[in-house]
């Protein structure tokens, strides 16, 4: 399940970096989303992968009796999850707005701030 | 009360950007709470400086869950420092913003976001857990991708493209490293990672976690390979927006930068050699791009990217004098950018222009401005007696100190060309005779505006200015608390202590 999940995240981050790299605001995009969902894996991988009940302490007890599930990677994943959301839906309104006034979807074309003026 | 005095800046901005929320239309209501609000938060802030100035470290567990478990919020000497700033800068801000932001801006919600930006600052300061740093670092971007795009202006959005990609690129790298750092240790107080990270076995994966901070904050305070965005964004947006990114965006980058730095990855004598290298790479492209634009705002924009190598540089030699001097810097800097901002924004009011080229004969027609934007100017230079003389004798000594010749260079060079490339501005812009520039026939000039907003943009340039000559000719009361905050930075254990041995309030 480890080497797995470590294959899916590192194929997430290379083909995100890839899309960022290329000329097309979509692929920017698309860039965005898969190196987003690459990173919550992550968190999730490092949080360790262990069957578990979840972390509560039966009544007649003071202690945790069997192995638990660590609860703090996804309270992580889930902040990082809504947090990525909210900066993706805003990445899709910028990108259709820079495409409706620069008129142009290749990244290359939009030098007109590096100009001298 | 004051157990939890030091979350009140905290709470204030919040307050503040949501009363402001309920008066969305109603842009003059929002402009008179910002203002009155930045006040109160200046106020707040002095008090919060004072108490720990006086008290020392106060720390404030949310929810009493005791560190390391909960989120620990903690203000030593640093934050405080910082926090003041930021809301010494915020009220600058806000007065000038009502006065220059034009009304449809503000009829979007200029301010609210505002001062959400203003509250992730303030979080960003008083944090003393990573993942929550994180959290409001996302805050002070996501705020700051709407000031940057508000107004929607070809160039704006072809700058937030830029701006938006590599800081969203920054946040991954910066949550990847948060992640590394869960798995090694399992822990996300910072004070409770001190202790872990230096028992880590595996030194190798601590180093590869150090650089990916390294890159997440390099990229957010613009060091060497990594400042592009920059100066491709900083002078779409309104000078009001520029002012607070210019002062205070790439300051929190720096801020995480040293924090992270002397707390959690200490003793790490390759970092210091990265560091002390990349600052100067920075001090030279940042001063030689300055000296070939000729837009006003793009000139700052490199002089922002210049002078962040000074504060990396006195991280990289990583003894007290040095930490110090980057310390006094960032307090320095903060202050002058802001107004420099600022007063691109009064000048291009003024002219409707702001190509060095196409401006000029500003002196002869506008002496007394002429003098007030002379402080800012100069100050950033460093002619002494103004502000950025006094940090650069300890830099310059720090250098001397640990035999680093070559960021002695860096440093006598770049403020070299930053003399360079202010004395051409000010023959540009001030002594050149005055030229012809085409009349705007929709631009609102500075003299056919209100009496009242001419105030409102004139009054925080001189606050400002000011504020610039106190840190000035009040070096020795700056260099006493740079000298405080040094010490509390290289003795890392007073601020562990301060988070793992506090009390819970019965």
């Amino acid at each position: 399940m480890e080497i797995l999940l470590a294959i899916i995240i590192g194929v997430l981050y290379a083909a995100g970096i890839y899309m960022i790299l290329r000329r097309s605001l979509v692929k920017l995009i698309i860039g965005i989303i898969l190196l987003g969902n690459g990173a919550n894996l992550l968190i999730f991988l490092l949080g360790r992968i262990t069957e578990g009940a979840p972390p509560i302490i039966p009544e007649d007890s003071e202690v945790f009796l069997e192995a638990y599930a660590d609860p703090v990677p996804q309270a992580l994943i889930l902040t990082a999850i809504v947090i990525s959301f909210g900066l993706q839906s805003f990445a899709i309104i910028l990108v259709k707005r820079a495409h409706k006034v620069v008129k142009t979807d290749d990244l290359d074309e939009m030098n007109a701030t590096d100009e001298d003026s | 009360m004051t157990q939890q005095l030091i979350l009140y800046p905290l709470l204030l901005q919040m307050l503040l950007a949501i009363i402001l929320m309920f008066f969305w239309r109603k842009i003059n209501a929002q402009r008179i709470i910002s203002m009155f609000g930045s006040l109160a938060h200046l106020a707040v802030s002095i008090t919060v400086f004072a108490f720990i100035w006086n008290n020392g470290t106060q720390t404030v567990q949310a929810g009493s869950w005791e560190a390391p478990f909960g989120i620990t919020f903690i203000a030593d000497t640093f934050s405080a420092t910082m926090v003041l700033l930021t809301s010494i800068a915020g009220l600058a801000v806000s007065i000038f913003s009502s006065g220059s932001v034009i009304g449809d801006r503000l009829r979007f919600g200029y301010f609210p976001i505002f001062h959400f930006l203003l509250l992730g600052l303030t979080g960003a300061f008083l944090t003393g857990d990573i993942f929550n740093l994180y959290v409001w670092f996302e805050i002070i971007i996501i705020s700051s991708f709407v000031l940057i795009t508000i107004g929607g202006e070809k160039a704006q959005l072809e700058g937030a493209v830029k701006y938006f990609t590599l800081n969203f690129l920054a946040s991954m790298i910066f949550l990847t490293a948060i992640a590394v750092l869960y798995g090694l240790t399992g822990s996300l107080n910072m004070a409770d990672l001190a202790n872990k990270v230096a028992a880590v076995e595996n030194r190798a994966l601590v180093e590869i976690t150090a650089i990916l901070f390294l890159i997440g904050f390099g990229i957010k305070s613009a060091i060497f390979p990594l400042y592009f965005w920059l100066p491709a964004s900083y002078h779409t947006p309104p000078s009001a927006v520029s002012a607070i990114f210019g002062g205070l965006l790439t300051k929190v980058g720096v801020y995480a930068l040293v924090r992270v730095f002397t707390l959690i990855f200490v003793d790490d004598v390759f970092l210091d050699q990265i560091l002390l290298v990349l600052a100067i790479f920075t001090l030279f492209s940042g001063a030689l791009g300055a000296l070939v634009q000729n837009n006003i705002k793009k000139v700052f924009s490199y002089l922002i990217i210049c002078h962040i190598g000074y504060m990396i540089i006195g991280l990289g030699m990583f003894t007290e004098v040095a930490i110090a001097g980057t310390i006094f810097y960032l307090v320095h800097d903060i202050i002058v950018k802001t107004n420099l901002f600022m007063i691109s924004g009064l000048i291009y009011r003024i002219k409707g222009s702001n190509s060095m080229r196409a401006l000029g004969g500003f002196y002869a027609n506008y002496p007394k401005l002429s003098l007030l934007m002379f402080i800012p100017l100069f100050s950033l230079v460093g002619i002494p007696p103004l502000s950025g003389f006094w940090p650069k004798i300890s830099l310059i000594t720090a250098s001397f100190e640990s035999g680093s010749y070559w960021s002695l260079a860096a440093i006598i060079f770049a403020s070299f060309i930053t003399l360079v490339v202010i004395a051409k501005l000010w023959a540009e812009v001030f002594w050149k005779d005055a030229t012809e520039i085409p009349v705007r026939p929709k631009f609102r000039y500075f003299h056919a505006i209100k009496n009242i907003k001419r105030v409102q943009i004139i009054v925080p340039i001189v606050f400002l200015s000011l504020v610039s000559l106190y840190i000035g000719f009040g070096a020795e009361h700056i260099q006493t608390l740079s000298a405080r905050i040094a010490s509390e930075l290289m003795d890392n254990q007073q601020y562990i202590d301060a988070v793992l041995n506090t009390q819970t309030p019965e």
